[in-house]
């Protein structure tokens, strides 16, 4: 009894953050990239993942619902394939999926979307994105998202702590670590070192249940100008052929290293 | 008209990039036919910038010693619009990377990161840039009028150019405290992959994590930054920022050598950038010959021992 009230009343100091986690749907890291007429990506045959700095910070996400209640939303800006990558969200943990049903072309629309979702959903306290995607390399979503609503934004995230309506962050930067301390809500670009790569979440059988009984809630696209447009693709040149080295003869590599290609 | 660059700063000193992105903005603003200066905050290493052709270089006085991005937003944004410029300059550091979104969407300019070339402004402005992790680049016109350059690092070479650069110093006033930095952990004695000339990088063919000194050896000799395979960091036998790849640190450096690492299409995405690619390998067969310039079929415990010396002797003699 007496057990029962002091976790109350823990639970009770315990402030309920709402979380959003944009998830983004990407080519698996093995694929080979082709383009059709280099004009646009040809996704025959590629297998699309979870962006892997977004499944980072759904992680930590649903690490912050077990253990301090948080609730999860996640989002995607796109068409109906990513509906099966949105399904394992909820079948790690994630209480809502949406969306939004339109191609997404670059970030800034991209950002533009999610932007008017959060403006019809009453607030969130914490919004994660991946710190970039591993197709376009863009890394401009979450900084437009927190710019656009004004909120703070710390990128580069490897530690989340939330205590009280203020999250202490480390976010890495080059060379070393910074602490950070910050009022909610906020946003945060994820990455590796958010959690372990050994505490992603794999979809268990209650998991899966309990999301095939979920719903995606699709929504409609608002009217998007975009200032920006990719007009082709080019893969990088061929590699030449590679010099090999006898072990016995280091210094021939080091002679070519310091006379012929001069980097050392 | 003109065209901002912005230098960053580390403990009072201009960071080593600076002279890449100096020679960028000012073979651009000649392409535009302006002016080009530059901005940075809490230093007073001025003299450097006009040995590469910036004629105006205004330095904030932030009084926070921590990199301060929301104040360092504000105060970068209005000095845009004071000046007129088009186009911001910045590199492909976390800072940068970090700053650039933010600094786009307030001054309402276009972000562009990852940029490799100067851009090609016949008709459209069109930017060419790296992506799928350096699979592949694209060309992509911009129609805004203002836009935000995060220029990839090592794609652009530095110009020495003398002129006159008239230096002024500003303080902020009212610093917003929004985010605050309480401490930095700075890796100390360490060279940083993202800064570092020769990067050295182990994989799982060292067998373990006690066998490291011989990457940190030959790292030591070559001044380079020690690096390692994803496994590496994952098995906790190296920390996380030397994890290198499509999901880690992406490598531009002038000389890669990988050691023991078999050339994993995800790892070799994140090192495409580096212009020298030196493999050691057991195995003939490895992929990572693929893709190297220089290959040695050979044991690391009986190769490196070996390299090291000879580069210790080589230093010695010259
Ligand atoms: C989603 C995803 C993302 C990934 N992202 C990355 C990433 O960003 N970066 C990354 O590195 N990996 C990444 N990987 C992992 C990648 O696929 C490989 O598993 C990994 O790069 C292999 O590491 P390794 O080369 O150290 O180990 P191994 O593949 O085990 O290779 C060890 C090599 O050492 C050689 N060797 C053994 N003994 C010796 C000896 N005595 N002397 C010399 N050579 C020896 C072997 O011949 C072999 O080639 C990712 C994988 C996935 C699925
Ligand atoms: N189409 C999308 N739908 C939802 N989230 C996205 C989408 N594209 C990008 N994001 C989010 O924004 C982050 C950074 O993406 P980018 O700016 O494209 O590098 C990703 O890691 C995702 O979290």
């Amino acid at each position: 009894m007496c057990y029962n009230i002091k976790c109350f009343i823990k639970f009770e100091k315990i402030y309920v953050v709402k979380v959003l986690v944009c998830i983004n749907s990407v080519p698996d890291t093995t694929s080979k990239i082709n383009f059709t007429d280099n004009k646009e990506y040809d996704s025959t045959n590629i297998q699309f993942v979870i962006n892997p700095n977004d499944e980072f910070g759904l992680t930590r996400a649903i690490w912050l619902k077990e253990k301090q209640n948080a609730t999860v939303d996640v989002i995607n800006v796109g068409q109906s394939q990513s509906d099966k990558l949105l399904k394992k969200c909820l079948a790690i943990g994630a209480d809502n999926a949406y969306r939004v049903n339109i191609e997404a072309i670059n970030g800034e629309m991209v950002a533009d979307e999610i932007i008017n979702f959060i403006k019809s959903k009453n607030h969130y306290d914490l919004i994660i994105a991946g710190r970039e995607s591993i197709d376009y390399n863009g890394g401009m979503v979450a900084g437009f998202i927190a710019s656009k609503l004004n909120f703070p934004f710390v990128t580069n995230c490897v530690g989340l702590k939330i205590e009280n309506n203020i999250a202490y962050l480390t976010r890495e930067i080059d060379g070393g670590r910074e602490n950070i301390k910050c009022n909610l809500p906020i946003v945060v670009g994820s990455q590796k070192g958010l959690v372990e790569e050994s505490d992603l979440k794999i979809p268990n059988m209650r998991g899966i249940m309990l999301a095939s009984k979920k719903e995606i809630k699709v929504l409609g696209p608002s009217k998007y100008v975009s200032s920006s447009k990719i007009i082709r693709f080019e893969k990088p040149s061929e590699k030449k052929e590679i010099k090999m080295i006898s072990p016995d003869n280091l210094d021939e590599l080091i002679d070519i290293l310091q006379n012929k290609v001069k980097v050392i | 008209m003109s065209v901002l660059v912005f230098i960053e700063t580390e403990n009072g000193l201009l960071k080593k990039n600076f002279s890449q992105i100096a020679s960028y903005g000012v073979a651009l603003s000649k392409k535009l036919g302006v002016k080009c200066i530059a901005i940075a905050f809490n230093t007073d290493d001025c003299e450097k910038l006009s040995e590469f052709g910036i004629t105006e270089f205004t330095v904030f006085n932030s009084g926070h010693k921590f990199f301060d991005c929301l104040n360092y937003v504000n105060i970068i944004c209005n000095f845009l619009l004071e000046n007129h410029c088009k186009i911001l300059v910045t590199s492909s550091s976390a800072d940068s990377k970090y700053i650039g979104p933010l600094i786009a969407n307030k001054w309402d300019g276009h972000y562009a990161p990852n940029v490799v070339e100067i851009p090609s402004t016949d008709k459209n402005f069109v930017v060419k840039q790296s992506c799928y992790t350096n699979k592949a680049f694209s060309y992509t016109e911009i129609y805004k009028e203002r836009i935000v350059i995060g220029v990839s690092n090592n794609s652009f070479m530095p110009v020495k150019e003398k002129s006159d650069c008239k230096v002024k110093f500003e303080n902020l006033k009212d610093r917003i405290k929004t985010i605050e930095v309480l401490s930095v952990d700075k890796f100390t004695g360490r060279k940083t992959i993202a800064d570092a000339d020769i990067v050295v990088s182990g994989g799982r063919g060292l067998k373990g994590p006690e066998n490291w000194y011989l990457i940190e050896d030959l790292a030591e000799v070559l001044g380079a930054a020690t690096a390692c395979s994803k496994p590496i960091s994952d098995m906790g036998w190296r920390t996380h920022d030397e994890h290198v790849g499509q999901t880690g640190k992406p490598v531009s450096s002038k000389l890669y050598i990988a050691i023991g690492i078999s050339g994993a299409i995800q790892h070799v995405a994140g090192i495409a950038k580096s212009k020298v690619k030196v493999v050691i390998n057991n195995d003939p067969e490895a992929p990572f010959f693929k893709s190297a310039d220089f290959g040695i079929v050979g044991d690391a415990f009986d190769v490196v021992p070996k390299l090291i010396q000879k580069l210790n002797e080589f230093k010695s003699s010259s």
